[in-house]
């Protein structure tokens, strides 16, 4: 098989498209490349859809954090302690099998099993408590200046909250926040790792980096083909939130803002 | 009664894992900062390599790497005679000698070298991270400081040992107890490194479909089990947020930073 025609064949392999088994002897180069490409496919769709949706709940919850009442703050301090204070790992399983009872109950439940959705709300859920913590470190660090400003042009509620300090908030935040970008992009290669079963073996790019150093018994190829495709991934989030960032502190003198610096996260 | 053990199995890989990550990362800091330019880039690339890569792929990846590192090492020493290649296709074969352990030995060996190689790894990829953070600390020790050391005639070697490495701590403690957190929330990735820690008993003891655990007449506890080892961490992250800020609180007593001059303000 040419390298054009494997492409072909396991481009789309992860989402189930293309041939239906996987290679077993002879592996080639272009294959591993292939596949473990093909399944970072889910970890692009877990990363985005994760980030788009948490980016919300987040604000929310650093919001709730920052109430001066109680029974705002509370809930979204115990959301942010259980999410940040517990493995990953372990929510992962102990979500898988919470949804697995669940379908006993009810027939409603039984998309929640597969890893398409079950995992991705447990990714939505983590991301919105460790960037909900980072808004809300932002959200404490808005000069005083800018709030006290907007009180002088009558802002109240709402608009105050719109006009100054959300857009403060994001600027404040934003290295960290691309920082947590990151470090979610890397945690997406846990869920199949953690319970979710790979159906029909569409795995995301560990599974299959995984399915090849099982094979081969020689780690030293495929695991250094993912870490090149997560690299470019990091990559291109850098680069994006560098985008934002520029777009987000325009208003600033160019020396005034502080040059992006990433540091990326460890492990969760 | 195993499931109590692998709580143990868990507090023992803390409790050596850490000071040999210390160790690792001192040791690449050092190195970082050497005047001699190879050390040096030994030390910034140990450091660097571990970012923008998912910290799962190296624990899959050094495990089977140090497996095949360590029994090719002792191959060549054991069997110099033999000429077959190591690696004949996807196989990784050695002579029997150099197998580890040795294909005789009794159950116990085995699990210990599986334990060690675990360590080993934990040690490796976390030593990189506290490298990272001893390196910044270094770095944090007040210019002065050091110019003080130098005007009284310390030679480099003595300004590290008794300037700033006794300094250091102070900047290097937020970072390191961050690492802790991630290092406790790391330790369910021994299951997938082969040891029987906890999350493999829970998976064992609260399912219901094995067929060797059918004296136990309940149906599917997975979820009860992982919700325990939730609390579990949960409880253990509290703990050792508690104690952390305890030590900060002591290590800044009478340093020249904002906090320990806020402290001898508020006993003055």
């Amino acid at each position: 098989m040419s390298c054009a025609e494997t492409i072909a064949a396991y481009a789309f392999r992860s989402l189930g498209y293309g041939e239906r088994l996987l290679p077993r002897t002879d592996f080639t180069l272009c294959q591993q490349f292939t596949l473990i490409g093909s399944g970072m496919i889910w970890n692009i769709y877990f990363g985005v859809l994760a980030l788009l949706i948490g980016f919300f709940i987040a604000t929310a919850v650093a919001i709730g954090k920052a109430s001066p009442r109680k029974a705002f703050r509370k809930p979204a301090e115990w959301f942010i302690f259980i999410f940040r204070g517990s493995p990953l790992f372990i929510q992962f399983f102990f979500a898988y099998f919470l949804f697995l009872s669940l379908k006993g109950v009810s027939p409603i439940f039984n998309p929640l099993t597969s890893a398409t959705f079950g995992a991705l709300i447990v990714l939505i859920l983590n991301t919105a408590a460790y960037s909900g913590e980072i808004f809300y470190g932002a959200l404490q660090s808005i000069p005083k200046g800018d709030i006290e400003a907007a009180d002088a042009y009558g802002m109240t509620g709402w608009a105050r909250f719109k006009r100054v300090m959300w857009p403060t908030m994001l600027r404040l935040a934003w290295p960290a926040y691309t920082n947590e970008a990151i470090f979610l992009f890397h945690a997406t290669a846990l869920v199949f790792f953690a319970g979710f079963p790979a159906s029909q073996q569409k795995g995301d790019a560990l599974y299959y980096a995984n399915y090849f150093a099982d094979k081969t018994f020689n780690p030293f190829v495929p695991y250094p083909i993912l870490a090149g495709y997560f690299i470019i991934v990091t990559l291109c989030v850098i680069g994006l939130f560098g985008l934002v960032n520029r777009r987000l502190n325009r208003h600033l003198p160019a020396t005034g803002y502080k040059k992006l610096k990433i540091r990326p996260q460890l492990l969760r | 009664m195993n499931m109590y053990d692998a709580f143990g199995t868990v507090l023992l890989l803390l409790a050596i894992t850490a000071p040999l990550a210390m160790v690792f990362g001192f040791g690449g800091a050092v190195a970082a900062r050497s005047r001699i330019a190879p050390l040096r880039w030994i030390g910034k690339t140990y450091m660097a390599i571990v970012r923008g890569i998912p910290d799962i792929v190296f624990f899959l990846f050094f495990v089977i790497a140090l497996d095949q590192a360590f029994e090719y090492l002792r191959h060549k020493w054991k069997c110099p005679e033999w000429t077959e290649p190591i690696r004949q296709g996807n196989d990784f074969i050695v002579c029997q000698a150099a197998k580890l352990p040795l294909g005789n030995a009794p159950q116990w060996i085995h699990e210990v070298y599986g334990f060690s190689l675990a360590i080993l790894t934990f040690a490796i990829v976390f030593g990189a991270f506290a490298g990272n953070v001893l390196f910044g600390a270094m770095q944090a020790v007040p210019r002065a400081q050091i110019e003080t050391a130098e005007a009284y005639g310390f030679s480099p070697r003595q300004t590290f040992r008794r300037v700033i490495v006794p300094q250091m701590w102070v900047f290097a403690l937020p970072g390191l107890s961050n690492l802790w957190m991630v290092l406790i929330k790391a330790t369910p990735l021994l299951f997938l490194l082969g040891v029987e820690d906890i999350v493999y008993w829970a998976r064992e003891l609260g399912g219901s479909k094995q067929p060797q655990f059918t004296d136990y007449p309940h149906p599917d506890w997975r979820m009860w089990y992982f919700g325990a080892l939730l609390i579990f961490y949960l409880l253990f992250t509290r703990v050792s947020e508690i104690v952390l800020d305890r030590i900060m609180g002591k290590l800044t007593h009478g340093q020249a930073t904002a906090a320990g001059e806020a402290q001898r303000k508020a006993a003055a």
